[in-house]
């Protein structure tokens, strides 16, 4: 699912995609509503984040495969206090760190949109929601998370 | 015939320094001065000419470079100029195994490690740097508002409590017990400011499950540790705390970018630790005294765990302030009020403290300590942590 409103507000640093580009098949997927990892073509392992070589067997042949975007919430916190400008007057936020167990468990971080206040549960089943900022240039989109029903 | 591959009773730290501890932006005078003032201070509280020094140790990409202050002292010669790669605070201890490594190998005679900080001069430490894009790594955490330290760390924080039940009156012992211990160190920055339970209870969250009173402090100041030899040491003035032990590092893929370490609730010590006592021939039952780097207390909890000072399944009972509290206590812990409430200098103040400990100078003395733990700053990669001990322990 894609939204355009944005959990957090705007003037927090923007990514870019990493000029050696080893990222920007990451990037290009999120623009496209795809959640992509890297995968190793010799031994099949899984990876994240993104590396030149595979972890596993050394490598340097990975690909990126798209996965679907559900997860489950492996930890959690709640921010209060505001890190950046930005976030002054702003409110507490959730930032999630989720588990994707068909992708080797590999862990994303994103937010748990939804009430900031919301009772967090490891282990809580989520599903991806693409949040495309599409004013500014370079458009980007973040990978954010929500409660699956 | 020394072994060679261990440095346990070569070492020994003869001389201590510090100058005033001041609230962050506040030093009076410039980081580099500060820096000196430490060094001459634990020259002289060696009964060490400063112009003996050859060598020096740092971490945390301290600013003062080795070789103006070389210069500025007008040391004969230069002969170990080490910085600890990585981990920030993480490296306190293994700044001074550094140090006791080029001691040992015959590269310098007295070296000094040091820790100079004044930050109203320069960026603050940690600061959310202002750059409108973020690459790599920070473009996986900073457009999602995970940006900070505190937030860095909360999340493997968050999870090792889940997984073993833990409360947040543990993390508030922690907090309770530095702010105990500060209020009879009369050079702590909260001395005369005690903290309670329920103040601690009352105070804003920074990002659960840390508050406000599970945080480090923010100081400018500087401290020094002048390393020589443990023959050298015993000519010197004070008794010498030997260096027992030293590790340094961090387990499988730590390092994993966007929160992906395997073992990620963590402080890092799970191959550190047993590295440590291996070398300093002790075990955690051997432990008098402690000092713990509070960047966030919840650190210290997974620190003291991984160093099997108690198990994880036991914290909520062992984790009470009068567990901590020396000298009584049966855990005595960051006995001179640590990063919470002594000073944050990141964790060089703490490694003083166990100084003082084996010296039995304490301002919260615990009685017969013999042997000091220091555990540098958790949850980073490398990570570090060293034991000290007193003449009877070699």
């Amino acid at each position: 699912m894609s939204v355009r409103a944005s959990y957090l507000p705007a003037g927090l640093p923007r990514p870019l995609p990493e000029p050696d580009g080893l990222d920007a098949p990451y990037w290009d997927g999120t623009r496209i509503g795809e959640l992509r990892v890297q995968r190793c073509r010799a031994c099949r392992g899984w990876q994240w984040g993104p590396e030149w070589i595979c972890h596993r067997c050394l490598a340097f042949d990975l690909e990126w495969t798209a996965v679907e975007a559900r997860g489950r919430i492996y930890s959690w916190e709640r921010a209060w206090h505001p890190v950046h400008p930005a976030l002054r007057g702003h409110g507490p936020y959730i930032v999630t760190l989720v588990e994707l167990p068909h992708a080797g468990g590999v862990r994303m971080v994103g937010n748990l949109i939804g009430d900031p206040m919301q009772t967090v549960e490891i282990g809580a089943a989520v599903e991806a929601v693409f949040e495309a900022h599409d004013d500014v240039t370079p458009p980007f989109t973040l990978v954010q998370w929500r409660r699956s029903v | 015939m020394r072994s060679t591959r261990t440095i346990r009773g070569q070492v020994a730290v003869a001389g201590i320094g510090e100058t005033t501890y001041y609230k962050h932006g506040q030093a009076t005078e410039a980081e580099v001065t500060l820096a000196l003032r430490a060094i001459l201070s634990a020259c002289e509280d060696a009964g060490l000419d400063p112009r003996e020094v050859d060598g020096f140790a740092s971490y945390s990409n301290d600013r003062n470079d080795p070789s103006r202050l070389a210069a500025a002292l007008g040391l004969p010669a230069l002969r170990f100029s080490n910085m600890q790669w990585g981990g920030g605070g993480g490296g306190g201890s293994a700044a001074v195994g550094n140090a006791a490594a080029a001691i040992a190998a015959g590269y310098a005679d007295c070296v000094v490690v040091f820790r100079a900080l004044a930050q109203g001069q320069f960026q603050r430490f940690g600061a959310a740097p202002p750059a409108a894009t973020a690459t790599g790594e920070a473009a996986l955490t900073f457009p999602y508002g995970l940006i900070s330290p505190a937030q860095r760390f909360a999340m493997r924080v968050m999870r090792f409590m889940h997984e073993h039940g833990i409360r947040q009156e543990a993390q508030r012992a922690i907090a309770l017990a530095s702010y105990h211990h500060a209020q009879s160190n009369p050079r702590a920055v909260m001395h005369g400011r005690p903290l309670t339970p329920e103040a601690y209870d009352a105070s804003r969250w920074i990002v659960e499950p840390f508050r406000l009173f599970d945080c480090c402090l923010e100081n400018d100041g500087a401290a020094a540790l002048v390393l020589v030899s443990a023959e050298r040491a015993r000519d010197l003035r004070q008794p010498p705390a030997y260096l027992l032990g030293v590790a340094q590092g961090s387990e499988y893929r730590n390092g994993a970018r966007g929160h992906n370490a395997p073992t990620y609730a963590s402080a890092s010590f799970t191959t550190v630790a047993p590295q440590l006592y291996a070398m300093a021939q002790v075990g955690p039952k051997d432990v008098d005294v402690v000092q713990s780097y509070e960047n966030f207390t919840g650190g210290v909890l997974m620190s003291l765990i991984e160093h099997d000072l108690f198990a994880a399944e036991d914290a909520n009972e062992v984790l009470t302030p009068d567990n901590l509290i020396a000298p009584k206590g049966r855990l005595p812990l960051n006995t001179s009020g640590g990063n919470l409430a002594e000073c944050y200098m990141h964790g060089l103040e703490l490694q003083i403290e166990a100084v003082r400990q084996i010296r039995r100078t304490s301002p919260n003395q615990v009685e017969g300590a013999r042997v000091a733990l220091v555990i540098s700053g958790p949850m980073v990669t490398p990570v570090s942590s060293m034991i000290l001990g007193g003449e009877e322990t070699l």
